[in-house]
């Protein structure tokens, strides 16, 4: 079962797996707890826009979906905390209008013919050692980040308002989350492509908040969840010739009806 | 001389075109214990937002102590009226509690072992220590209402706001919550939405009554009566004893 392990290939896909797995499972729990998934989906599909720039323009593409996704999570920012009641319908149409610049804009750049699968799907398998060497860094930005206001983070997302009223820069720490949300989803488009960001950073924080009694716990929680399901993906991907982004979210979403289901029980036997 | 605990003058404020205040005016002493009454929808939540800095206002001042509501946010504590919000959200009571010791001048610090100590005779004083590790969720509204009032107490405030604490709580709360406001009273300033006459009665100094206006009805003993005559406020209103219709006024616009 291990023989795998032989290849540098798969060494740096599991390398990848873990470092993406502790981004999603800090970032994710902080997400989830704050309710806005659906824009960490906007930023994922609108990243492809910087994608496609990236190649329109002859940089690397994720470079192209990092500057993009910044940049869009700011204006997502600034939406969502100034006009809440459409924020949906603005997050949706940033979105579309990303993905749709994206394919736009890998049109217009002559004779060549961009892998779509490989950013859609993500390509853990083919992830080089440079990029863990940038994936280090920005694991360790946003442990360092986190930890350091960390009950800052945790009284901003429990109770905005009294936050506030506390004296806290309720705002300039959403804008920081949003930075932080924009890295952790670049990070994640490597792994399981644009379309699955969303459940490799919901998924983890969702079941491991149900059994855990604080937000650090619930992350630490976070971060073992999404290795298991990376690597429990990644194996059955090798095994059975599968697209690993796909098996890798089927193992992310067997879990979650399993705790559903064991959550459902527990009620009904109480 | 000290300044008063809150003084509004002309102010005026809107959510979305719509009207919701009107030249609100009025000062309210340092010590005082303020009840905030008016029917649902007349800007009760509105003006105490306006005081605690939540809100600014389109027109006029607000002042708290003497400094603007931004300037006085380390002084003041705040128990809003939703408690029942993220109730699935992984924390503890005692973690809850400790909010009360953030603040500005100490971002990015731990909680001391003095904060903590605080925070412990506090979650004592509302008689919540024995739920300390208890996740907030699992607790009645009248329990989560107890740690908010612990987590307000814990920023030391000089003036303390409560919104409508005693809505969907049990009615022996109620009781043990005003006994226990009164005894505050001593050192702090209170002011409270409230829409039980009953028990406001026999607690407040003062009482203003809301609706896109305000009437402030300062010191002086509030008999049980002269509530009732107060509610429901748009119609009819007293001040020191006399009723009087207030209808015009209230209708004005």
């Amino acid at each position: 079962m291990l023989d795998f392990l032989q290849f540098e290939f798969m060494r740096n896909a599991i390398l990848a797996g873990v470092l993406v797995s502790i981004a999603c499972g800090i970032i994710g729990s902080l997400i989830v707890v704050n309710r806005i998934v659906f824009i960490s989906g906007g930023i994922a599909h609108a990243a492809y826009g910087g994608i496609g720039l990236a190649f329109f323009l002859g940089f690397s593409p994720y470079l192209g979906a990092a500057f993009f996704a910044l940049a869009v999570s700011m204006v997502m920012g600034i939406v969502s905390s100034n006009r809440k009641h459409r924020a949906d319908t603005i997050v949706s149409v940033l979105w579309a209008v990303g993905m749709a610049l994206g394919i736009v804009f890998v049109d217009m750049t002559p004779g060549y013919n961009v892998d779509l699968m490989s950013f859609l799907f993500g390509s853990i398998l083919t992830v080089p050692g440079t990029d863990i060497l940038f994936m280090v860094p920005l694991d360790l930005f946003i442990l360092i980040t986190v930890s350091a206001f960390y009950k800052e983070f945790t009284a901003i997302s429990y109770d905005e308002e009294f936050a506030f009223v506390v004296g806290i820069p309720v705002k300039l720490f959403y804008f920081v989350l949003m930075g932080m949300t924009a890295i952790a989803v670049v990070m994640t488009i490597r792994v399981v492509g644009l379309i699955l960001v969303i459940a490799l950073v919901s998924i983890p924080p969702y079941i491991a908040e149900k059994y855990t009694r604080s937000l650090g716990e619930m992350m630490l929680v976070s971060c073992f969840l999404g290795v298991l399901f990376t690597l429990v993906g990644l194996w059955l991907s090798y095994r059975y010739d599968l697209t690993s982004g796909a098996t890798i979210i089927l193992v992310s979403g067997a879990a979650f009806f399993i705790s559903h289901g064991l959550g459902m029980i527990r009620k009904a036997g109480s | 001389m000290n300044p008063p605990a809150i003084e509004m003058k002309d102010v005026s404020f809107a959510y979305e075109g719509k009207t919701v205040l009107e030249d609100v005016t009025f000062r309210l002493g340092q010590g005082d214990f303020l009840g905030i009454i008016g029917p649902n929808g007349s800007g009760k939540t509105t003006l105490l937002k306006l005081m605690i800095g939540l809100l600014k206002p389109d027109k006029g001042t607000v002042k708290v102590l003497g400094e603007t509501p931004r300037d006085a946010k380390r002084r003041i504590g705040y128990v809003p009226q939703n408690v029942g919000i993220n109730i699935s959200f992984p924390i503890s009571v005692f973690d809850i509690a400790l909010m009360g010791r953030l603040s500005r001048s100490r971002i990015g610090r731990w909680f001391s072992r003095k904060d903590r100590s605080q925070v412990e005779e506090l979650l004592k004083d509302v008689g919540m220590w024995k739920y300390a590790q208890t996740p907030i969720g699992k607790l009645s509204g009248g329990q989560r209402q107890r740690v908010f009032i612990a987590r307000a107490l814990a920023t030391s405030p000089e003036i303390l706001f409560l919104d409508e604490p005693t809505a969907n709580v049990d009615p022996e709360f109620e009781t043990d919550l005003f006994e226990f406001l009164k005894d505050l009273n001593k050192t702090v300033t209170i002011v409270i939405i409230t829409h039980d006459i009953g028990v406001l009665s026999s607690h407040v100094k003062s009482i203003a009554c809301v609706n896109r206006n305000l009437i402030f009805h300062e010191g002086g003993k509030v008999t049980p009566e002269m509530i009732k005559m107060a509610y429901p406020c748009p119609v009819d209103l007293i001040a020191h004893g006399m009723p009087h219709r207030v209808l015009s006024i209230h209708e004005e616009r």
